[in-house]
């Protein structure tokens, strides 16, 4: 990958004079911590239809906050005007903040140490930043793939997207660190529609391209089989809709990459969110049944289950240099033989919770998804590794006597504490005596937590393993965005129960 | 640089853009925030912005740029990026002329404002909540935010509108000290008056009380009765997928089979009427069209188009769905835009919630619904998880508290085969209230046979 600098017309913004007239202004009240944060996201985002633009839109983020404990309560004010004064007010306003919380805070707020990191810049791993490739070349070439797919046989419509980010954060705090750090992210995707007129039953099949922290090469550069995808999408979608709808009840699951990374995210990546096991977001987004007394006890999958959490892999949506606190990028272990043994942390969290889990130091997952936001404890790469000497996909689809091939995602739903959840696919295929045997449809697979993880017999080896992910993961109030990727093998599990979705929508 | 007023901005602009046509929006936003869980403050925030969206119309093409904007300069780089991707757009296949008009009489008010001490009383309040529920083994979670946006549009073609749209709301969840039985209530509110912490703990706590007696069932169907918060929920789902195109396009529940879409039919019992309506009392709304892009259900040809009163279900039938004036012509149907409210009556509902569980034999009393997605759009068969308090219903009476379950259920289906229903009231979706969607009105709907489709084990 080439190495880039960070964008001159970022380097240009006032950040560090702001961030030392909003720090200073902070210190004047005695404050025991103030981070600055000023950012600048840039995205882009245009779709599709049969051919011809629906629409297409540009838009930018910029603005900086103040962030400040007093007397043990957290002020957060934000601005967007670049000025000094608006800097100093900015900063008073997060004291002022401060002191109504106070009346409020009934535990003071402390954050765990962590090294100062001086003048040190990040950017993540691109050839081509997609927001300097022209509009109407990327128009074209999305134009141009929709177009084709309406002549195939069987599409009635065909749509395509392209999401584009570039995210570019200062942070400064009193302690003297200031970091600068660049992040590029692409998201493209392309759907084919088509319906059966005897039966009027309409389905559609999108592409399993996942979004990843690449540039524009990521199109072309052979990462991701687009041709390919794109040839194959009118016969599945044919193939889906010609397809009997499953008959409900327990088999065997392969699932691949494409379709498991969602199952991570929900049923792992949230639930190992520390502040969601203390009850952060018991009035939102959730809890999580593991909570810390299950640390090191909980069997939460069976001994194949091995999973990371980390912001270092190249390409991971996650993947960052700093955190939103100032903390430097980590790697650690979340579950190890099956056993709960991690969670993802922030400095306030770890200053608590942090020495039996990361010696006391945060792991780097604090994040705002926008300067107007506060940070908060968000996702990390959380991925499930492939086993050394594990078999292909193949390998996986042997040893099942009667089963289904799961490729791609669709819906998805976990409960609150993530022990239910049902989620869908784009490709589901009938597993007959260890080998693939036609199409299915209308299938949802829906499990608890650990009986899930706990039946996973094998997973696939290293050649199986595929990094998928999401643009939008949600969280928090106000609610806020973030970007993640999951790796993972292929997969199988043992015996869950199948439900067939046009029969649970007759009453 | 120099600060400067909204409409300057607006202004500056339209005189500077170099291309056809030209709207410029400019949402000047102040906000205000406080949250709390494990009866302490955990953050909080004042945030401001202004957010400026050029859109440059020039020949079949147009180009929308939007950037967080307060001076001339920015607005100037905001003007000359629309006008260079203008120059070179795609023909965009909504192209229609631009709305005309003037500038209204308060064009030139400045940008309306809150800040933290919206919250003055109530935080007060719930400082002396935390106290209490602290001594009385009660633990609270919960979120306030007050939001107040001031839009300006203007155009080469003379509209210059302005709107105020405060946006608030409160929610509270509260749970025993084991963590077994959880309890939420919440609501929209326009400006706090009318939020009481003191009384949404008071709530929260005889919520709680109904859990004393916990009970287990299996899944099935249930006599359910879906609050108002759980109606918003589902019927909030429903009205975003009512998009003409895509109903035209084959690709909804709205869709007719072999073509075209399914207005003039019969979806739902005869006395469901399903309405937006900028100026329905405690849900104003902005009246006119602001689109910053388009899309298969906004043009930004339609900015400044004005908004009205929309059935979508009247007498049970398909009226209307979710259109531009290019999806309009495609379909064959009229001009009816999306409207940032929702209103769901059933002629010949009474009374309340608690009206409707008084009627109940056997069943069940939902709290509010959680983690809504879509399963099927052909039927809009939606899943997502009860959340908060399933309460047991015998004879009329709440006895106790049930287990979580995941349901799977279309709310068109719902419309078709609820057994009965209370008054409208003002609700607040729970699931799309908060981010997406705040303004609604819905009655408690009684559902004779919910499909609760698996047990969750979560509290």
């Amino acid at each position: 990958m080439r190495d880039h600098s960070i964008d001159p017309t970022f380097l240009a913004l006032p950040y560090e004079r702001l961030g030392r007239v909003a720090l200073e202004r902070a210190r004047d009240f005695g404050v025991s911590h103030a981070d600055f944060r000023f950012e600048r996201n840039r995205h882009q985002y245009f779709s599709v239809r049969d051919g011809v633009l629906d629409g297409s839109q540009d838009w930018e983020d910029l603005g900086f906050a103040v962030r400040v404990v007093l007397d043990g309560a957290w002020g957060f004010a934000s601005g967007v005007a670049l000025t000094d004064s608006d800097a100093v007010t900015v900063a008073e306003t997060a004291v002022t903040v401060a002191r109504v919380a106070a009346q409020m805070t009934t535990r003071p707020v402390e954050l765990a140490p962590e090294p100062v990191h001086t003048d040190v810049s990040w950017v993540s791993s691109y050839e081509v930043n997609p927001l300097e490739v022209p509009l109407a070349d990327k128009v074209a070439l999305f134009g141009r793939w929709t177009h084709e797919l309406l002549a195939a046989e069987g599409v009635e419509h065909a749509t395509a997207h392209l999401y584009q980010v570039q995210e570019n954060k200062y942070y400064a705090d009193l302690e003297g660190s200031s970091i600068t750090q660049q992040r590029i992210r692409l998201e493209p995707a392309v759907e084919v529609h088509g319906a059966d007129p005897s039966t009027g039953r309409f389905e559609s099949m999108r592409t399993i391209a996942p979004p990843v922290a690449r540039g524009w090469e990521y199109l072309s550069d052979g990462t991701f089989d687009f041709d390919g995808e794109r040839a194959q999408l009118p016969e599945l979608l044919r193939e889906k809709l010609a397809a009997p709808s499953v008959e409900a009840g327990t088999y065997d699951l392969v699932i691949h990459p494409s379709n498991l990374w969602l199952t991570i995210h929900e049923s792992i990546g949230h639930a190992t969110e520390l502040d969601r096991a203390l009850g952060y977001e018991a009035n939102y987004a959730g809890t999580s049944f593991a909570t810390v007394d299950h640390l090191g006890t909980l069997q939460y999958g069976s001994p194949v289950m091995h999973v990371t959490g980390d912001r270092t892999v190249e390409h991971g949506l996650s993947t960052v240099g700093y955190d939103d606190e100032g903390v430097e990028a980590q790697s650690w272990d979340i579950i190890r033989d099956g056993v709960l043994v991690g969670y993802q942390l922030d400095r306030p969290m770890a200053h608590t919770y942090g020495a039996e889990l990361n010696g006391g130091r945060s792991n780097g997952c604090a994040y705002a998804d926008s300067p107007g936001h506060i940070p908060i404890q968000r996702m990390a790469n959380v991925s499930l590794q492939p086993d050394p000497d594990g078999p292909d996909t193949e390998g996986l689809i042997s040893r099942v006597e009667r089963g289904i091939y799961i490729v791609g995602d669709k819906s998805w739903s976990i409960d609150m504490q993530r022990y239910n959840f049902q989620f869908t696919g784009q490709r589901f295929y009938r597993i007959e005596d260890g080998r693939l045997s036609g199409m299915l449809r209308d299938v949802a697979y829906q499990a608890t937590t650990t009986d899930f993880w706990r039946s996973m017999e094998a997973v696939g080896g290293p050649s199986t393993y595929e990094l998928g992910g999401v643009f939008t993961c949600g969280k928090a109030q106000p609610g806020q965005v973030a970007p993640v990727s999951h790796g993972c093998p292929s997969a199988l599990f043992r015996d869950i129960r199948i439900l067939d979705t046009a029969q649970e929508g007759t009453a | 640089m120099r600060v400067v007023g909204p409409q300057e901005l607006v202004e500056h602009a339209l005189t500077h853009s170099t291309s056809e046509q030209c709207v410029v929006i400019v949402h000047d936003s102040t906000s205000a925030n406080v949250r709390w869980a494990n009866n302490t403050l955990t953050t909080n925030g004042v945030m401001r912005s202004t957010d400026v969206t050029v859109i440059a119309f020039q020949g079949v093409g147009n180009a929308s740029v939007s950037g967080t904007a307060w001076s001339l300069e920015q607005v100037s780089g905001l003007v000359e990026a629309a006008d260079a991707a203008a120059r070179i757009a795609a023909a965009a296949e909504d192209r229609a002329d631009l709305v005309e008009g003037t500038a209204t009489p308060e064009w030139d008010e400045a940008p309306a404002e809150t800040s933290i001490e919206v919250f003055d009383t109530f935080a007060a309040q719930l400082g002396e909540s935390f106290a209490r529920s602290q001594s009385e083994g009660r633990i609270l979670y919960g979120f306030v935010l007050h939001d107040v946006t001031t839009t300006y549009l203007g155009s080469s073609s003379g509209l210059r509108l302005r709107h105020v749209q405060p946006s608030g709301h409160y929610g509270c969840t509260a749970k025993d000290s084991a963590l077994t039985n959880s309890a939420w209530t919440g609501g929209a509110t326009r400006d706090f008056s009318d939020v009481d912490a003191l009384a949404m703990t008071d709530e929260l706590a005889t919520r709680l009380g109904w859990g004393q007696r916990r009970i287990d069932l299996p899944a099935g169907r249930y006599d359910t009765v879906l609050p108002p918060t759980a109606v918003a929920d589902l019927m909030v789902y429903a009205y975003w997928t009512a998009g003409g195109r895509d109903a035209a396009d084959g690709q909804t529940v709205f869709s007719r089979p072999g073509g075209g879409t399914r207005v003039g039919e019969t979806l739902a019992a005869p006395t469901v009427r399903l309405h937006s309506d900028p100026s329905y009392p405690g849900l104003e709304s902005i009246p006119f069209v602001v689109a910053s892009g388009s899309s298969d259900r906004s043009s930004v040809y339609d900015n400044g188009l004005p908004l009205g009163p929309t059935d979508w279900i009247r007498e049970g039938r398909l009226n209307a769905l979710l259109q531009t004036r290019h999806t309009a012509a495609v379909t064959g149907l009229p001009v009816t835009p999306a409207v940032d409210n929702l209103v769901l009556e059933v002629d010949g509902g009474s009374g309340t919630t608690s009206d409707l569980v008084a009627g109940v034999e056997d069943g069940l009393l939902l709290t509010c619904l959680w983690y809504i997605r879509e399963v099927d759009p052909q039927t809009l068969l939606l899943t997502g998880l009860t959340r908060d308090g399933v309460h047991r219903i015998e004879g009329g009476e709440i006895t106790g508290t049930v287990n979580n379950f995941r349901f799977n259920e279309s709310p068109v289906d719902l419309l078709r085969r609820h057994s009965a229903a209370s008054e409208t009231e003002l609700s607040f979706s729970r699931e799309w209230g908060e981010d997406d969607f705040s303004r609604t009105a819905t009655p408690a709907l009684r559902v004779p046979d919910f499909n609760m489709s698996s047990v969750s084990q979560a509290l």
